[in-house]
């Protein structure tokens, strides 16, 4: 992976990011001179209607799609300045950047241990240091007694704490979080934010939350909304967990 | 790294071994198929083999006498034993006929030789040699004729003295040994009626009943009666002379064709079983697409199946090659499946088919390559359907 420019010190900014689909009439801007900023350690909360641009913006953040201008810096690290500057995005999602889904999309074939090994292995790591890795986090969790259960036999619950696992399991930076509450009751989805908290305090992990979950959204010290692909910050409840 | 098409497997295991049985049993035919043709050559073989000939002599300008008929007179073993370079020479005939066993019938070629010439079965597995000059015969185990039994060739009733085995024509019929003059008997004599018959309409023909010529009317009903004839004689060479030397001498001097081993066995597999052997080879082609058919579906709807995931793994990082090999190997999986339940089930039901199946360990080798490569190449549409996955689509939205 090449890394053109470090900005120490940094879990996610976004300056000026916009983002045009499509050109001449048919064009849709989904992103707008978009800005946002994450510390190590922090968890955002990004919230908007359908449409507004939440979903790209973490594509961008994900560099699985390319925005049109714009910067963004990942760990740290200067991804995008007005174009790609890491050659390796395959790579820099796989070492830098954690994945939670609204659904765990957890690997059927797998069980709940080589899940979340998987993504040590695929960074090159050997299967027992892969399996130790993942065998802490599931404990940190609160899943290593379901460590060689199928996916399938897990609750919604423990389905989700497997992911945030596989998501911690190569110590990102960054974690992007898409609705990751929204298939779980209130106490479930308390319990998730409990732990991306802990995760991010423990590991220094820069995460953020896209969610419409009213349960959740007064639990962020920091919210970004998001509306017509422009981001306003506004500081949040930062109700205690607890 | 652990193997992710490993696991796959073991995880959908009971799609996969059903998918792979029935992808054997199609390779299983396959296999037969190739063992059927490899048996059909083995026969023309060893019938060759079990003759103990070096040389053919035939009528001229006949490919006799498996692949075409032919008619030499039975004294001509004798002038060929003065050529030099014969060791010996021994009348044949040939005939696939229906012999009666009570009140079944076996298809088979009757075989008409002398007793202790080459023509005779090389070796028996029951029973004794033919000792009698007449109506004893000699049975190949696949007739299913046994010692002692009685069964009927024409006008006679012949007994069962001894069993050999292996010993088939080019087209699987399995052979019945009788002594020459029966053979030549049951192929050339007429039944009473027809002899009537010919007595009749030889008297009445004036140019054959002459009254100035006594005699003569007795003298051409005898000949007819008689049979002089064999459809080839059976030759073996001396040590030290070549059978392509002594072919020469007897297609020089003696108006016959004369076959070496080697040209004999170019007649029965290049000609006689060419057509069968094509028509195996198409069966085998379309074997091969069906089955490439077959494995392509399966592992392009399983790759479609796992599209989520595909979309994850590439997300969180897998590389397309990791992707690539996960479904490549699967393919291959359901081919090692495919090929060895196909070879068990060749190997089981090969010996119940009524011609001989030959399954070479050599064909079984060229088979499995085939069916790695065309479990391969059936993947590839399914890797490129993967590879095409956008792992944006992990992310909702």
């Amino acid at each position: 992976m090449r890394v053109a420019e470090s900005s120490a010190g940094v879990g996610i900014r976004i300056e000026g990011l916009s983002k045009r689909y499509g050109e001449g009439d048919a064009a849709v801007d989904a992103l707008k001179d978009a800005n946002l900023q994450v510390a190590p350690g922090e968890v955002v909360g990004l919230i908007g209607p359908s449409g507004s641009g939440k979903t790209t913006l973490l594509k961008c953040l994900g560099a699985v799609i390319e925005p049109t201008r714009g910067r963004m810096i990942v760990g740290g690290v200067v991804i995008y300045d007005d174009g790609w500057r890491i050659s390796d995005l395959r790579a820099l999602r796989r070492d830098r950047i954690g994945f939670i889904f609204q659904a765990p999309y957890l690997i059927p074939f797998l069980d709940v241990t080589d899940n979340v090994a998987l993504m040590p292995m695929l960074a090159g790591r050997p299967n027992r240091e892969a399996r130790a890795r993942a065998l802490e986090l599931l404990q940190a969790l609160d899943v290593a007694h379901r460590a060689r259960a199928e996916t399938s036999e897990l609750s919604g619950g423990e389905q989700q704490r497997v992911s945030i696992a596989r998501a911690l399991a190569n110590r990102p930076p960054v974690i992007l979080a898409d609705e990751p509450t929204a298939p779980l009751d209130s106490e479930r989805a308390l319990a998730v934010m409990r732990i991306l908290n802990r995760m991010a305090s423990e590991y220094q992990t820069a995460i953020i939350v896209v969610t419409h979950d009213e349960k959740i959204i007064p639990t962020f010290k920091r919210i970004y909304h998001i509306r017509d692909g422009r981001t306003t910050e506004e500081a949040g409840e930062g109700r205690a967990l607890d | 790294m652990i193997s992710l098409a490993g696991r796959d497997i073991l995880h959908s295991w009971g799609r996969f071994v059903l998918t792979g049985l029935g992808l054997g049993l199609l390779i299983g035919v396959t296999l037969t198929m190739a063992g059927v043709y490899r048996g059909m050559v083995d026969d023309a073989r060893v019938m060759l083999g079990n003759s103990g000939a070096d040389l053919w002599a035939v009528q001229k300008d006949t490919q006799g006498p498996y692949a075409e008929s032919s008619s030499i007179r039975d004294d001509v073993y004798r002038d060929l034993l003065g050529l030099e370079g014969v060791a010996q020479a021994a009348n044949v005939t040939y005939l696939t006929m229906q012999v009666r066993r009570g009140d079944t019938e076996v298809r088979a070629m009757v075989v008409g030789f002398e007793p202790g010439h080459p023509g005779e079965p090389a070796f028996l597995t029951a029973g004794r040699r033919i000792t009698r000059g007449h109506y004893e015969a000699l049975a190949d185990a696949a007739t299913g004729f046994a010692v002692g039994e009685r069964i009927r060739i024409r006008r006679h009733d012949y007994s069962v003295v001894g069993l050999t085995r292996r010993m088939v024509s080019s087209g699987g019929d399995p052979m019945v040994f009788v002594s020459l003059k029966d053979a030549q008997e049951a192929q050339f004599l007429k039944d009473n009626d027809a002899i009537v018959n010919e007595r009749a309409r030889t008297a009445a023909n004036p140019a054959l009943n002459r009254p100035g010529v006594p005699g003569l009317l007795e003298a051409i009903t005898a000949s007819q009666v008689t049979n002089r004839n064999v459809n080839a004689v059976l030759v073996t060479v001396r040590d030290g002379h070549a059978p392509e030397e002594v072919a020469a001498g007897i297609r020089r001097w003696q108006h016959l064709q004369a076959y070496t081993r080697a040209q004999m066995e170019e007649i029965l597999i290049a000609k006689l079983i060419s057509t069968a052997a094509k028509q195996i080879g198409m069966f085998l082609v379309i074997l091969a697409i069906v089955s490439a058919a077959i494995v392509a579906f399966i592992i392009y709807t399983m790759t479609l199946g796992k599209i989520r995931e595909i979309a994850v793994l590439k997300l969180i990082g897998t590389r397309d090659r990791t992707i690539a090999s996960m479904i490549l190997q699967q393919a291959l999986g359901l081919g090692l499946i495919g090929f060895s339940v196909g070879k068990i089930a060749a190997t089981a039901w090969g010996p119940a088919f009524p011609k001989y199946v030959l399954l070479e360990p050599g064909d079984a080798v060229r088979g499995f390559v085939v069916v790695m490569v065309v479990c391969a190449v059936a993947s590839s549409l399914a890797i490129r359907a993967a590879l095409k996955v956008d792992p944006a689509t992990a992310i909702g939205g």
